[in-house]
């Protein structure tokens, strides 16, 4: 079916390729040209979703999907043009849609039907995008891997014949659709590095906008402290758009931010001749996989070849972000999912004895053992007598992390480097030692507990073939000027346009 | 009255939740209404669905701050919420949003009146939190029922010092803090609905001793009656383990009113960790200057004040002042009486802490809750000043009002008790007893003031009463002396 869709898209940079990815943008200018109808794309994706053996979709909602590709081809045709009318994507399972089956990668919550809408999917569907089903993802958000799953492990669409690779997580099932074309783009949850971790190994644009930036209302919290929504595209060009559609001040949320409505797109073109890019050395450490170091240098290289500026920067508090993240996401997750206690809904135990016996079974039996290592992580640091030796300790490793990034934005416009320490890799092989899957983390978690944006953007392949992801940071709210750079970057390389060995694109071709 | 060995000393002090009268929850907007059917009043937020976030509510925290500047207590201007996690069926999110290092209201005071003069209470602090729902263990069998209207229900944790040395005091605290909270209109006061509950620490220790002795927590006391009742058990409870040589247990201890006793609910080994933590999901709350002004704006006179313009405006003693303000209600009861009524202020003053207050305390009844009106009873006070009624008939119209209903004028003029001012009829009464009683009239005619009581009592009788009784005074005198 897609091979009737007109491609419109003429890059130079793609003339030597097969197939390149399908953008939120392309599609937005054939649905807005007449060529092609919302229905007849979601019809398209549904078919690819189905067609799918990657295992990254939990639910997909083909009847609300075509209701609503209907309802947005009706839209246009009464004269509606908003961009992003009628363009399907994907939700990572984390938000809630009403009435559908809402997981969090879950058993605990193998039978939950919301009742109600998050905010950032509400206001999705308030632009007209249609909603194709829920991503598959860790559960709870707690990975790196998208091994964590209730609904078992993703594979990313970068894998070779012979072996299977994790997309990464927690947003795995996210990063995975858009990679292999079953949805043009999709949202994501980054805690400590949820959409910019499984972007880099899926070959994909992830941006975490600034804490406060997209609702959390009906986004189901791990780290409320930390947890951000954002877009997982093919393009910074996208994520612009998607963020336009997912932000803005909730009154819901009292962690929101009352700030103006921004169009995200606005500085996308700006040049970034001067800009000022801070190099920290501690990012560049002698641990870092060689290609990926060497795949950043040179993405660093064509930044400057923009005009950009590279300067050395430090920050000297980066090696205390893992441990205090690791003390106060665990924390602050033990105390959110107290709730999942079988009382209300979701999983019960079948059969218990009284009320303790009751929570016990329901929750040994409902969760994981990553979400039980991190309720009983959280649970002891927050514990009388610890507290201060763990919560409080860790609040203030956070504070110094945060000031880091402050004096280093004194002379810096933004902050770059790896997105991970290296590619994707297999399945399986990290499960058995947290720590190693901790470690996958280290260069996005800073960015959470600082509260700024940051975005990971393809930069190039490893000689195996798997997809390096740079990392660019940004001051608190400047989403703008990290989109432009990140945009530009895009504009002087192609590898955000090539497309993934398992993508779907590759068969209808 | 309660008495102990007074070798012993006693230590008190009281934790009191009030439920403050916001519209709506103190984290979700759904209604704070009283008796509405099981889990009707419970939104998204108050069940805790995956997802959802708490907001706070403006007029929790105006509410707050009033009581803060009541008691001239210091307000943080910027506090914190807290989670205190524990488990429990009727608790949503296996946590209650509280505060716990950076309280709303800081240090206040209280000033307490007793059988042994005034005393100064300390307030340690006040803190916003939300109530949990309720656990309905009647209606099912093996099973409980949850109903979660009352999850989010605002509340404000009232601490004091540990400043009371009996049960007197404690009580004479507890009605100080219970008129001061609907003074200022924050709670409804309600005691049997829960809206004003009491939890009281109480130890007790050699008197002299510095160091402070090992105290229990009573919880579940929801009258002023059983306030006393439970910290007199509990007194006698601790000296009588003490004396034997033993040794009081940390513990938290369920008053049972049934049986008048404590029994202990969970020992401190048992206590919850509650793994108090900033809640991420709220901000610190900070108040601005402006929005504390606007709140003292809304203030209104407070007791002191009050009682104080009583005896200056009305000329009350400060007994009868401090009796008609110790309750919002009672002073605007008694204002509004003064309002309708040409009647003396002291005689009003008189009739509402006699014949009023000996009826609503008979029925157990609230003067808001009086079957008279202000209204009725300030046509009452006209009907005595303008003697149409003498203090006996008054009482009759009073009794038949509280009884019965219906209106002053209209139950003088049923029960045929208006007063007999004629002097014509008075006078043709007054001379048949003179004529029916000769033996006393020479007694008087003798010198024997007393037997005009005698005199005036059978007129009074044959008059049914209605005769005024200082006109027949004197026109027997008047005609005896002739």
């Amino acid at each position: 079916m897609l091979s009737t869709l007109p491609r419109t898209y003429t890059s130079k940079l793609q003339a030597n390729l097969p197939v390149s990815p399908i953008t939120v943008s392309e599609l937005s200018a054939q649905l807005r040209s007449g060529e092609i109808s919302s229905v007849e794309l979601t019809q398209d994706y549904l078919q690819r979703i189905e067609r799918s053996e990657l295992n990254a979709f939990i639910s997909v909602s083909a009847d609300s999907a075509l209701a609503e590709a209907q309802t947005a081809d009706a839209k246009r045709a009464q004269g509606d043009d908003h961009p992003l009318l009628g363009i399907p994507v994907a939700h990572k399972d984390i938000f809630c849609i009403e009435g559908t089956l809402t997981t969090c990668g879950s058993k605990i919550l193998h039978n939950f039907i919301a009742p109600y809408t998050a905010t950032v999917i509400q206001n999705m569907q308030n632009q007209g995008l249609v909603s194709l089903g829920k991503t598959n993802m860790d559960e709870f958000a707690m990975g790196s891997s998208n091994e964590n799953s209730y609904y078992g492990s993703v594979t990313n669409p970068w894998s070779s014949a012979g072996e299977q690779l994790v997309p990464g997580g927690s947003s795995g099932g996210s990063a995975a659709a858009v990679a292999a074309g079953l949805a043009p783009a999709a949202t994501g949850t980054d805690t400590g590095g949820s959409i910019r971790q499984p972007a880099a190994f899926c070959n994909l644009t992830g941006l975490k906008p600034s804490y406060g930036r997209c609702s959390r209302y009906g986004m189901i919290a791990f780290a409320s402290s930390l947890d951000q929504a954002g877009p997982l595209t093919h393009t910074a060009a996208d994520a612009a758009l998607l963020l336009n559609s997912m932000a803005g001040f909730d009154t819901r949320d009292a962690t929101s931010l009352d700030t103006p409505a921004e169009d995200f797109t606005r500085h996308l073109d700006d040049s970034i001749d001067g800009l000022i890019i801070g190099m920290p050395s501690e990012f560049f450490s002698s641990d870092l996989d060689p290609e990926v170091a060497s795949i950043v240098e040179a993405a660093i290289k064509s930044l400057e070849s923009l005009g950009a500026i590279v300067k050395q920067v430090s920050l000297p508090n980066s090696h205390l972000a893992l441990p205090s993240y690791y003390v106060i996401a665990p924390a602050e997750a033990s105390s959110n999912l107290s709730r999942f206690d079988g009382v209300r809904y979701g999983h019960r135990a079948e059969q218990y004895t009284d009320l303790v016996d009751m929570y016990t079974r329901t929750r040994t039996e409902g969760f994981g053992d990553e979400v039980k290592r991190r309720i009983m992580i959280g649970t002891y640091a927050l514990s009388s007598g610890y507290y201060d030796a763990y919560y409080a300790q860790a609040q203030k490793l956070r504070r110094l992390i945060a000031d880091d990034f402050n004096s280093a934005f004194e002379q810096c416009d933004l902050i770059v480097g790896p997105t991970t320490p290296a590619p994707a890799f297999p399945h399986g092989s990290k499960t058995e030692d947290p720590v190693a899957m901790y470690l996958n983390d280290i260069f996005t978690i800073p960015a959470n507990l600082a509260g700024l944006p940051a975005a990971s953007t393809p930069a190039g392949f490893t000689k195996a073939g798997l997809p390096v992801g740079l990392h660019l940071i940004g001051p608190y709210l400047q989403e703008a000027k990290l989109l432009n750079a990140v945009h530009r970057y895009q504009q002087e390389t192609d590898w955000h346009l090539r497309s993934a060995p398992g993508a779907a694109a590759t068969e209808s071709a | 009255m309660f008495t102990w060995d007074p070798r012993w000393e006693v230590v008190i002090g009281l934790e009191v939740h009030t439920q403050l009268r916001t519209q709506s929850k103190i984290f979700s907007g759904s209604s704070t209404s009283y008796g509405a059917a099981p889990n009707t009043q419970a939104s998204a937020v108050d069940i805790a669905l995956p997802g959802v976030l708490p907001v706070m509510n403006e007029a929790a925290a105006r509410m707050a701050v009033k009581f803060g500047l009541a008691i001239g207590a210091h307000i943080n201007r910027t506090n914190v919420f807290a989670r205190k996690n524990y488990f429990y069926p009727d608790l949503p999110k296996g946590y209650q949003i509280s505060q716990m290092d950076l309280p709303i209201v800081g240090l206040g005071n209280i000033d307490i009146e007793t059988a042994e003069g005034s005393k100064t209470i300390g307030i340690t602090r006040a803190h916003l939190e939300e109530d949990a729902g309720k656990s309905l263990h009647e209606d099912y069998q093996d099973a409980t029922g949850i109903d979660l209207n009352r999850a989010g229900t605002p509340l404000l944790e009232i601490v004091s010092e540990p400043d009371m040395s009996s049960p007197a005091e404690a009580v004479a605290y507890l009605r100080k803090l219970h008129s001061l909270v609907q003074y200022i209109d924050i709670c409804d006061g309600n005691m049997q609905e829960g809206s004003f509950r009491c939890d009281a620490n109480v130890s007790v220790r050699p008197r002299g001793q510095t160091e402070l002795g090992t105290r229990t927590e009573l919880k579940n006391i929801n009258s002023f009656r059983f306030v006393e009742r439970a910290i007199e058990y509990e007194i006698e409870r601790q000296i009588d383990i003490l004396e034997d040589g033993g040794s009081v247990v940390q513990e938290t201890r369920l008053y049972d009113a049934d049986r008048h006793e404590t029994r202990s609910m969970r020992s401190k080994e048992e206590a919850h960790d509650y793994r108090y933590f900033p809640d991420p999901d709220l901000p610190p709350m900070v108040l601005e200057e402006s929005f504390i002004e606007s709140v003292a704006a809304t203030l209104p006179e407070l007791p002191a004040a009050k009682k104080a313009r009583f005896i200056e405006q009305f000329e009350l003693s400060p007994a009868d002042a401090e009796l008609l303000t110790a309750s919002r209600a009672v002073a605007d009861w008694f204002e509004e009486v003064v309002t309708n009524s040409q009647a003396d202020t002291k005689l009003i003053a008189n009739w509402m802490s006699g014949e009023l207050f000996a009826a609503l305390n008979k029925a157990e009844v609230e003067i808001d809750q009086s079957p008279v009106s202000a209204g009725q009873f300030a046509t009452l006070m006209n009907r005595i000043t303008d003697e149409t009624l003498s203090g006996k008939t008054a009482k009759q119209v009073f009794a038949a009002l509280w009884d019965e209903g219906g209106d002053v004028d209209g139950i003088i003029e049923a029960k045929g008790l208006k007063q007999i001012t004629d002097s014509g009829a008075i006078e043709k009464i007054v001379d048949e007893v003179i004529a029916a009683c000769p033996d006393q009239v020479t007694q008087f005619k003798q010198g024997n003031n007393k037997v005009i009581g005698f005199l005036v009592g059978q007129v009074m009788q044959k008059s049914q009463g209605k005769a005024n009784p200082q006109m027949v005074n004197k026109l027997l005198q008047e005609k005896i002396s002739q």
